[in-house]
């Protein structure tokens, strides 16, 4: 027998109800089953054989698919350190890379620790599985927020949005709100000198064990969408489709972001309804609000750029598809998507208090995905209604 | 020319040990049983003793609500045992055959009252609610299905062979019931089927669950609130034909044997409730193996010692597989498994056939992907919130959604593919049973 399976075997009476280590069942059968596939089999009464797809595949396949913009994101931040250092000439890739590794991965560190460690306990006292749905939060959450978010601020962030955008509603399957965004609605609203703040807080300024170089605090570095509300933006676009640019770790390459689109849409995961009208609503909007005044700043952005800039292809591509808490029927779907990139868009020209607007247009609209669907399925209760009232 | 209907949606699943179109004969075991159990919705009230001689076409049971709607013996024989479980519910009533083999001869003048009266009624089923039929309503139609589309399922047209007369027989025999819609499969030819009169002939294209009379009634005729639709399986249209044409019931059913742990599959001409004990001994590896009483996607898991299902149609024995140690599953890349999803390779894999065991392979989780119910739900019903609306208890909702229309062996392919790993059918089951109580 495989030693691994024997280990867990001889665990297994001491955490049962009554053994010594009780209070780490959760913890125990939550390694065990990414370890083994359970061999529980079906119940009499319930079919008999199964798809070999289940939610830890899924959202493994997600994460997958967030990893070319996480690596991105690393090298970038390091990129942007660099640049404002004024030395990236004579900089070697890897030790960009390298610096940025050292300063994303206690943020991440600390996303997985807090929001698994909630996690953990709910499931342990509802007596459940582990559910599987932070692991893909807990990767998004780094990735959405600038590179100088204090950890502390961080914990308190994550811990706020799976209690209250999550576990109160009863788990993964069950939140209204995307717990990513939550996350990162609640650190906008509460710490906004950490979000956007005077434009200091998308490059990192200090060095890390030797990596990387001490940038002055006043050192400012706006995003495109930032330059915009001056109603002038002097980043070139074919940076910001790479991803050189100032902004939120993961979100800056949209080449890295179409990397994770292609395999989320192979495997079938996101839907590619739900994906394209996002990209239909911002487009048509960035079209319409081309030029448009606003005070007495005229709109600088293409209706292309709109797609480019900032949070919106990683928005479109791995929030908006969220399947809990996106439209869940087909035609609801498009509905839902083009709303979203249409509100994303009004958002971000019509309001210069808030110069990205993905957030809370997917937000905004996770609220009205049921009223959505709820469109659609009662026509189909119509439907029915006319046939049998006839 | 028969209407053709395509269906976009639905599944095949290709597995490995599909039943070689020959019919063997199988020693008799001599111990038959029939189980209450089969016929959902029925409250049995039994009508002989232990030690009591029966011929074929005796009454062994009768439905305590309608005691005209009996359940009759397969063979003739005496009652060896009146099985009974926990709080005395009847599990089983056993039946020593004689090999005489007596049956009573019954008179056809009167469609519904032999039909009653031979026990051949109790093999009727209605929607809503897929219980035992009612025979005091009058149906809108009566649907027969000719084909399954599930994975090991019987071939119809096997088990036709040979009784092509007593289907058409049963078909018209129907017809003076209620208006008979027959569903035949795109890829039957028998003439039996195609240009079977006193009926009307829909052909179905399209994956598995085509076969399913729940799908072919969505397609042609939708159930409202209010009105009954009854079923009957294909072979039992023979059962009716036999009963007409000679007056004698004979529940002599041509089953496959099919699935990966057995070794030839094929078809064995059995009787309804024989003892399994002969037909599987030999024939299958039943170490660590599952049997399952009818079709792999709805049967019922059950033992070698057990008696054919009153509605079975095949035995499928898979491997059970709770001894498989597969690590790492969410990441490896599990080439020889079988997956709709394209995070495994199944789909490179083309036309491969598959041995899937019996684990659940994941943990029971909330609703979390869309759509993944309506790929394989050939039906105009919005399964997911269906099913929904059946865990809440909201009876108006259910209503609204289509319940009545729905059986649990329609949402059989949507458990299989759900990557939540709910128990559809059981849902469904339970919602239709609380439904049924309320409505009454």
């Amino acid at each position: 027998m495989n030693p691994i399976k024997k280990l867990f075997d001889n665990i297994r009476p001491h955490i049962e109800e009554g053994g010594k280590f009780h209070a780490f069942r959760s913890l125990v059968d939550g390694f065990e089953t990414f370890a083994f596939v359970p061999n529980t089999t079906s119940r009499a009464g319930s079919v008999n054989i199964h798809d070999a797809i289940d939610s830890k595949r899924i959202m493994s396949f997600v994460v997958i698919a967030l990893m070319p913009a996480l690596i991105f994101g690393m090298y970038n931040v390091g990129y942007q350190n660099a640049l404002a250092a004024g030395v990236l000439p004579h900089c070697h890739r890897w030790d960009l890379f390298l610096y940025g590794a050292l300063a994303v991965l206690p943020k991440i560190i600390v996303s997985y620790v807090v929001g698994l460690g909630i996690e953990f306990v709910v499931a342990q006292w509802k007596n459940e599985e582990i559910q599987e749905g932070f692991l893909v939060s807990g990767i998004l959450i780094p990735m959405i927020i600038p590179v100088n978010t204090p950890l502390w601020i961080l914990a308190i962030a994550v811990a706020f949005s799976v209690i209250f955008a999550k576990e109160i509603f009863g788990g993964t399957g069950m939140n209204i709100f995307n717990p990513a965004l939550i996350t990162r609605a609640f650190l906008f609203f509460s710490y906004p000198s950490v979000m956007t703040g005077d434009d200091n807080v998308w490059v990192a300024q200090q060095s890390i064990l030797g990596l990387g170089y001490n940038v002055p605090d006043t050192y400012t570095a706006a995003t495109p969408l930032g330059q915009a509300v001056t109603g002038h933006i002097s980043t070139l676009d074919i940076n910001a489709v790479v991803g050189l640019i100032p902004g939120s770790i993961g979100e800056t390459s949209v080449i890295a972001i179409a990397l994770g689109a292609i395999l989320l849409l192979w495997t079938g995961i996101a839907s590619w309804k739900t994906m394209f009208s996002v990209f239909a609503g911002g487009a048509l909007m960035g079209w319409l609000l081309e030029g448009v005044k606003v005070g007495d700043v005229t709109n600088p952005i293409l209706w292309y750029q709109h797609l480019i800039y900032g949070g919106f292809a990683f928005g479109a591509v791995f929030m908006a598809t969220d399947p809990v808490t996106s439209a869940r029927t087909e035609c609801g779907k498009y509905v839902y998507g083009f709303l979203i990139g249409i509100v994303a868009v009004m958002v971000r020209v019509l309001n210069p208090g808030y110069p990205e607007g993905m957030m809370l247009a997917i937000l905004l609209m996770n609220l009205f995905a049921p009223l959505v669907d709820y469109c659609v399925v009662q026509s189909n209760i119509n439907k029915r209604a006319k046939r049998a009232a006839k | 020319m028969a209407k053709v209907i395509k269906l976009r949606k639905g599944l095949d699943i290709n597995l490995k040990g599909k039943a070689a179109a020959e019919i063997a004969a199988v020693k008799c075991p001599g111990e038959y049983a029939l189980c209450p159990d089969d016929f959902h919705g029925v409250k049995p009230k039994v009508v002989v003793k232990e030690g009591d001689a029966v011929k074929a076409g005796d009454a062994l049971f009768v439905d305590k609500l309608h005691p005209e709607v009996k359940f009759v013996s397969p063979v003739s024989g005496t009652v060896s045992l009146v099985e009974r479980g926990d709080r005395r519910k009847l599990l089983s009533i056993r039946v020593k055959s004689d090999a005489k083999q007596e049956t009573r001869i019954f008179d056809t003048k009167d469609v519904k009252a032999a039909l009653l009266e031979s026990g051949l009624f109790a093999f009727f089923r209605q929607r809503p609610y897929d219980v035992v039929a009612n025979p005091d309503d009058k149906p809108k139609a009566i649907y027969v299905s000719a084909f399954n589309s599930m994975p090991l399922s019987q071939e119809f047209e096997v088990a036709l062979k040979g009784n092509e007369a007593e289907f058409q027989a049963g078909i018209s025999a129907l017809a003076k019931l209620a208006p008979v819609r027959l569903g035949v499969s795109s890829r039957q030819t028998s003439q039996t089927l195609l240009e079977a009169k006193d009926c009307t002939v829909t052909v179905f294209k399209g994956k598995a669950p085509a076969g399913n009379v729940g799908v072919q009634i969505n397609h042609t005729d939708p159930i409202n609130k209010g009105e009954v639709v009854w079923t009957l399986g294909a072979e039992e249209v023979i059962f009716v034909g036999r009963l007409m044409t000679t007056g004698k019931v004979d529940l002599t059913r041509v089953i496959a044997l099919a699935g990966s742990e057995v070794q030839a599959p094929k078809y064995y001409k059995v009787l309804v409730g024989q003892q399994l004990t002969t037909l599987l001994e030999g024939n299958a590896s039943l170490d660590g193996s599952r049997i399952i009483n009818g079709n792999v996607m709805t049967g019922i898991k059950t033992t070698k010692d057990a008696y054919l299902a009153a509605h079975a149609t095949e035995i499928n024995v898979i491997p059970e597989g709770d001894h498989a140690d597969e690590m790492l599953g969410w990441i490896m890349p599990r080439f020889g498994t079988f997956s709709t999803h394209r995070s495994y390779f199944s789909w490179l894999c083309g036309k491969k056939e598959y041995t899937i065991d019996a684990r659940v392979k994941g943990g029971e989780r909330h609703m979390i992907m869309s759509g993944e119910y309506d790929k394989v739900f050939p039906m105009d019903i919005y399964a997911g919130y269906l099913v929904k609306a059946i865990i809440a208890g909201d009876i108006d909702r259910q209503e609204a959604l289509g319940i009545y229309e729905v059986a649990p062996e329609d949402f059989a392919i949507a458990e299989f593919v759900d990557s939540s790993k709910l128990e559809l059918q059981r849902i469904v089951r339970q919602g239709l049973d609380i439904l049924r109580k309320e409505n009454a």
